[in-house]
């Protein structure tokens, strides 16, 4: 009874707030994080913004919990089924227990999407991905042939452990597309088990017993770190670059002293940017959002949807000396 | 010839320099003087590690919190570092000493004062140690760029051909064999290890000299998180994960015994220097990552085991039982 009462208020309050507003067609799309100050939920925010900027008439409302707790979330979509918002586009703390929230979110007319950390099934329209494995595979290869001359030449990969599930999906992603990348010659796949003194030893093993190494691409942090700074003690900054996926927070000392030129991984402005999109046009209902159709995001071009209701945002962003100041502040 | 064999160093010396033989057929320049500098500089750390762990081994205890305290303290210096640049690099590097023994002596104390077995205090103080650097660093990484440039280059330095890091190895070995043969405590160290009873009638305070162990045992791993963290440029909470191992490994191998009492500096370094030797090899010689594990696994138990029987001794009889004659029994 208490919830009723204070939902028929929360309506009735959003339903005058709608009506004597005087943008009262400004959509409302709620932009729900994990957790408040994460720097990349705030970029996330930035990209949103300049979503609803560029695409004019919409209120983007970031919130969030304190902390990163499914329970702080769903009070949080509570009180936005309150204010009424349009879309909701989550990146949720936990895919089952916010369905509940997002199911009467749904019910009230309310288009709910998620993005980054998805959202079981049921409790929503779509889910937005920041990449795919074959997206990641093919931006690790990209890299690699950025470093060599003339795009030909041998690489090699510095993974984590033998069994990590998503480094040998990334790896087997590679294998599989190599072919797209003539000249480019994978000479072999070492394992640094994501310890920095084993990563670094594996990369040092590596400048000595594959001299036609040029480029070490190594698709986890502690990897491309342990193996920017081996290239470095080994005095061989300019011919053997580093390269994989990183936060610009960890890599800008390996940007820095040159050992590499630029690695990749998802831009949450991007995501941010996206999700608001596709919120945007669901809301208007240019689309059903169903498996198969196609979503127009702006400048990201346009975002297929496939099995499961997910969709892959874009490749990996790539950083290089130019941004990476900017974005080592931010995550 | 026979007692040559016998001795367990030399025998050593030989199983290194043959394995670094056989490496380097299969990877050319295995051997050169250049590799094997670097070996020694990539295996200064866990050579520092393994004297400390000597040391409380040689008191028939273990410390299992060794590389949890180089994570912290690693953590800890990286942070003051990245917080504070104009702070002079030695006294970060006292400041890790200090923090290493601080929490050398927390183990110490609870297995001096509360007579806890030292396994069960520094399994504790493993997590312990480790929960505090994520305390302490929110979970967050301290990057390279975050860090002074001397922070991360002094100890790569080089000095008359060796790096500072090598250089820092060599002095804490010939400290460490001061220490254990020309002062009391090395002497104490032995004696409440080999004969704990024998240790309490000369007047030894077991209890002190294990605590003594604890503090040298932490303040070296409190250095090594210094050194650790500036060699690889970055500092995280799971750093040197596993590393505690490595280290009773070394002393193993190098001939310490696990009971207490009998062990040498010479040893622990060898044993230190067999295990960087196949660290090294292991990535240039081309053995499938799958079955690298497995291997250096088998090398050690080999190495030990050849090195158990080398040093078998015959039990020696003190006093004979005159009313038994001998062989009637």
């Amino acid at each position: 009874m208490k919830l009723a009462n204070k939902l028929a208020i929360g309506v009735a309050i959003a339903f005058a707030a709608m009506t004597t507003a005087a943008s009262a067609a400004d959509m409302k799309i709620a932009l729900v994080v994990k957790s408040l100050g994460n720097g990349f939920f705030e970029a996330a925010n930035k990209g949103a913004q300049e979503a609803a900027k560029e695409l004019g008439g919409v209120q983007v409302i970031y919130t969030g919990p304190t902390s990163t707790t499914a329970e702080g979330q769903i009070e949080v979509i509570n009180s936005l089924i309150a204010q009424g918002v349009d879309a909701i586009a989550i990146s949720a703390n936990d895919p089952d227990a916010v369905i509940p929230a997002l199911k009467k979110a749904a019910q009230r007319g309310i288009k709910v999407i998620s993005w980054d950390s998805a959202v079981a099934k049921e409790g929503r329209i779509m889910h937005l991905n920041p990449s795919s494995n074959e997206l990641i595979g093919k931006m690790c290869l990209t890299l690699a042939k950025n470093h060599l001359e003339g795009g030909k030449g041998d690489f090699a990969i510095l993974s984590a452990t033998t069994t990590s599930t998503n480094q040998n999906t990334w790896i087997a992603e590679m294998k599989k597309q190599i072919k797209d990348f003539p000249g480019l010659n994978l000479a072999t796949t070492v394992y640094g088990d994501d310890l920095a003194d084993k990563s670094y030893r594996e990369a040092q093993g590596l400048l000595k017993s594959q001299p036609n190494v040029k480029v070490i691409v190594a698709p986890t942090t502690v990897g491309v770190l342990a193996a920017s700074q081996a290239v470095k003690d080994a005095g061989m900054i300019g011919k053997v670059y580093v390269t994989g996926l990183g936060l610009p927070s960890e890599m800008a000392g390996a940007i820095k002293s040159g050992a590499t030129k630029e690695f990749a991984i998802w831009n949450p402005i991007d995501l941010g940017y996206s999700a608001t999109q596709i919120a945007y046009h669901i809301v208007k209902g240019d689309t059903d959002a169903k498996p198969g159709s196609a979503i127009k995001a702006g400048r990201m071009g346009s975002i297929k949807i496939g099995d499961n209701g997910e969709a892959a945002m874009a490749d990996p962003f790539v950083y290089n000396a130019k941004n990476i100041d900017e974005f080592s502040k931010i995550f | 010839m026979n007692r040559l064999l016998k001795n367990r160093e030399i025998l050593l010396v030989a199983i290194i320099v043959v394995m670094i033989a056989g490496f380097a057929t299969r990877a050319e320049g295995f051997a050169s003087p250049a590799n094997l500098a670097n070996i020694f500089n990539d295996t200064s750390i866990l050579i520092i590690l393994a004297l400390g762990q000597m040391a409380v081994i040689l008191t028939k205890s273990i410390d299992l919190s060794v590389a949890a305290n180089l994570a912290f303290t690693g953590m800890a210096v990286a942070m003051t570092n990245a917080a504070y640049p104009d702070l002079p690099l030695a006294l970060l590097i006292v400041l890790a000493i200090g923090i290493g023994a601080f929490l050398g002596a927390i183990n110490g104390y609870l297995v001096w004062a509360l007579q806890i077995p030292p396994i069960v205090v520094t399994l504790g103080t493993l997590t312990i140690y480790r929960g505090m650097a994520f305390v302490l660093s929110g979970g967050g990484w301290v990057n390279a760029h975050q860090m002074t440039p001397s922070f991360l280059n002094v100890p790569r330095l080089p000095v008359l051909g060796l790096p500072v890091l090598s250089w820092i190895a060599i002095f804490i070995v010939i400290g460490a064999w001061f220490v254990l043969t020309r002062l009391p405590f090395g002497r104490a160290a032995y004696a409440s290890g080999g004969n704990p009873t024998a240790a309490v009638y000369a007047g030894i305070d077991i209890g002190w000299t294990k605590f003594l162990a604890f503090v040298l045992s932490g303040a070296l791993a409190g250095l090594s998180g210094y050194l650790w963290v500036s060699r690889y440029a970055v500092a995280y909470v799971d750093i040197a994960a596993g590393f505690e191992l490595d280290t009773v490994a070394a002393c193993v191998i190098g001939g310490i015994s696990i009971a207490g009492g009998i062990g040498s500096v010479a040893g622990a370094v060898l044993g230190a220097l067999f295990l960087g030797v196949i660290k090294n090899a292991l990535p240039v010689i081309g053995i499938s990552p799958f079955a690298q594990m497995a291997i250096s696994g088998i090398v050690i138990v080999l190495a030990v085991v050849f090195n158990a029987r080398a040093e078998k001794k015959a039990g020696r009889i003190i006093l004979r039982d005159r009313a038994v004659p001998e062989g009637s029994a």
